[in-house]
């Protein structure tokens, strides 16, 4: 496991040609990489520089900046705790040390069974939802003891896969430009003044539908 | 007070479908662009111009504005959109790009046709895998129905807009920094001046950063027209404005309001916003815009939420986050927990942020551990002195982005304002090293001032 299979090649691929510069492709290539094998192995990295054309040591520069890319197997699911400040002020904290507990392990490492990673997480944008996690990026708003019992019971029984796909899947649509209806890329060098801006200046700006 | 102004960016949250392009369209949606369309791009940017909306980040520039600094003549430009929300208590562009990307869409387009931007770049936080998911539907969506790509509705404005997505870097939020990101470098702010993005961003072109929230007011204004923008709101606060109230409220919400008329008490109190905090709880303090911003309290609940007068009293309205903490609540160890963020988000491309941070975070770590010493007070200040030299506001920086500066503002509220439990934690105070000169950073009345309220 670790390059990327033919298959995600060619998603690769069509995701470097949306970007007029190649190395701008890196972050979503490193998120492919991670869907695939649920982390970030050296040879996907290795993989990565030569789609893109730089090299491993500027993937892995970049690779090992953010927080989401695991360069170890994680579980299956990564529980985020967030205790930031709205969170904290209404059972944050007392909600990770539950889980703590329950799940035998402290914040920032893996149940013996592969199965759960907890991680003690910064803000993610649901501070009026407080106290909130996410397992494997998708929300749980209000998160009371009792109910993060209940969702860990049901992510170990397999009940909510469908919801919830494995660590390393984020979007499960993803974006497709039809070659016909691409505007094209605008790359440095080779772009001259929009035509739409040309019409305008040259007193023909009543474009709109219809025309 | 509390205004019945028109929901601008949020009038489709009852909506069941209003994430589809049906449920988008059955509720006006493309109207935005169609009247653009029939305009020139100066047309439209003068119209954004006249409704004086303000960047809805967290600086709160000018949209207008910032769109005329590109230089004439230098092809391409770019338009990035920043939907890296992540600054603690802010929770609104989510909710926007969740609930309502067609609206987004739409307000890049609009952007994107004004300023002559042959490519948009939509820059989505990691973390929001739906947000992720609804706006690639919705650009797949829309590039079937023909409003983006090539030739948009017959108008010869063609445009790619490009949904990407971060990693996990609270820093990415600054503009320079997330062009770092789009660039596929570590997320590292770039230094300016000289150069601002407008004038060299991403692959040094000519580049607008716009926040989501700012863009998704551009529908509706061209729809209604700037002038209809512009008589909402205060006089340096035009329109409307997301608010997340969070904490120690009853109903912490998203709340839409009118910008600069609304105050803070009604947000916070008010049956339809916050509803008050929770019986028998009295106000300790509360954050007006974000973590990085210095914390205001009872006395400053008649202010506006308006850019200027938060400024004059000695914060920032930020990034609409206003986090309500009761008497229930330990400062020592909010303090110590917004700090962390910031120790943990460093760049490390600052040593005053860098090592600064990180020693902050410590030494509050070892007081709510319960190994306080008296000099520790002093010692937080001094440590704030070297990240931002006089402790003032707005802050003095020794660093290229305002991260390490901070982690300063919420080190002074809560030293000025609760020293004595900084000191049951220290077992005492020793001389403090230096003079705070924040206006916001304001002791707490006397006791005998409070028995004379009394």
């Amino acid at each position: 496991m670790a390059r990327l299979s033919p298959a995600n090649v060619g998603i690769a691929e069509e995701i470097i040609s949306r970007y007029p510069r190649p190395k701008s492709a890196l972050i979503p290539l490193l998120h492919l990489a991670q869907e695939q094998d649920g982390y970030i192995a050296d040879d996907a990295m290795e993989h990565l520089a030569e789609l893109v054309g730089i090299t491993p040591a500027e993937v892995l520069g970049t690779c090992s900046f953010y927080e989401m890319f695991k360069r170890e197997p994680v579980g299956q699911y990564l529980v985020n705790v967030c205790t930031n400040i709205s969170c904290l002020l209404v059972g944050g904290e007392e909600l990770l040390h539950h889980l703590e507990q329950r799940l035998g392990i402290h914040a920032g490492s893996t149940t013996p069974d592969g199965v759960f990673t907890l991680e003690d997480v910064e803000c993610i944008a649901a501070c009026t939802e407080a106290p909130c996690l996410q397992v494997n990026y998708r929300y749980h708003h209000q998160v009371t003891p009792e109910a993060a019992d209940a969702l860990l019971d049901d992510l170990r029984a397999g009940r909510r896969a469908t919801e919830i796909p494995k660590h390393g899947v984020l979007a499960r649509v993803r974006q497709q430009i039809p070659a016909e209806q691409r505007a094209g890329n605008a790359v440095p060098g080779q772009s001259e003044e929009p035509v739409w801006l040309r019409t305008a200046a040259a007193g023909n700006g009543d474009g709109g539908q219809g025309s | 007070m509390i205004s019945d102004a028109p929901k601008v960016v949020s009038s489709r949250w009852d909506r069941e479908d209003a994430h589809t392009l049906q449920g988008y369209l059955d509720s006006g949606g493309y109207q935005g662009l169609r009247t653009a369309l029939q305009r020139t791009p100066q047309q439209v940017h003068d119209e954004v111009k006249a409704a004086s909306l303000l960047g809805r980040g967290g600086a709160g520039f000018p949209a207008g504005t910032k769109w005329g600094f590109c230089p004439p003549g230098v092809w391409p430009r770019y338009v990035v959109v920043n939907g890296d929300e992540s600054e603690p208590g802010t929770y609104k562009d989510r909710i926007l790009m969740e609930r309502d990307p067609h609206q987004l869409i739409e307000g890049v387009l609009i952007a994107c046709y004004a300023i002559g931007a042959a490519q948009a770049f939509l820059y989505v936080r990691g973390e929001m895998a739906l947000a992720q998911e609804r706006i690639a539907q919705a650009l797949n969506d829309a590039y079937a129905a023909g409003y983006l790509g090539r030739d948009i509705l017959g108008s010869g404005f063609s445009v790619d807009i490009v949904l990407h997505w971060g990693a996990g870097a609270y820093i990415v939020g600054e503009e320079t920094a997330l062009i770092e990101s789009l660039e596929g470098n570590r997320g590292m702010p770039r230094l300016k001046p000289p150069f601002f993005p407008a004038a060299k961003g991403l692959y040094l072109q000519p580049t607008v950063v716009n926040n989501v929230e700012t863009l998704a007011n551009l529908p509706w204004i061209l729809t209604n027209g700037g002038a209809a923008f512009a008589e909402m709101g205060a006089e340096s606060s035009r329109g409307t404005r997301l608010f997340a109230v969070s904490g120690h409220v009853q109903r912490p919400g998203v709340y839409e309001v009118e910008f600069g008329t609304t105050t803070f008490r009604d947000l916070i109190e008010a049956p339809v916003y916050g509803g008050g905090l929770r019986p028998g709880r009295t106000l300790k303090a509360f954050i007006p815009g974000g973590a990085s911003a210095p914390w205001f309290y009872e006395e400053h609940l008649d202010l506006p939420l308006e850019a200027g007068a938060v400024g004059a009293a000695g914060s920032m309205l930020g990034s609409g986050a206003v986090v309500v903490m009761d008497d229930s609540t330990d400062a020592v160890k909010a303090c110590w927990r917004v700090v962390r963020f910031f120790a943990r988000e460093s760049c490390g491309k600052c040593t005053p942020c860098r090592e600064g941070t990180t020693w902050l975070e410590q030494i509050l770590r070892r007081i709510i551990d319960g190994h306080g010493r008296p000099e520790d007070i002093g010692l937080l200040l001094d440590v704030s002195d070297n990240i931002s030299p006089g402790i003032n506001w707005p802050p003095r920086q020794t660093t290229i982005c305002p991260l390490g500066p901070s982690a300063v503002s919420p080190i002074a509220s809560a030293i000025v304002r609760f020293k004595d439990e900084f000191e049951a934690y220290c077992g005492g105070s020793a001389e403090l090293p230096v003079e705070i000169k924040g206006k916001a950073y304001i002791p707490k009345p006397s006791a005998t001032s409070e028995v004379a309220g009394v």
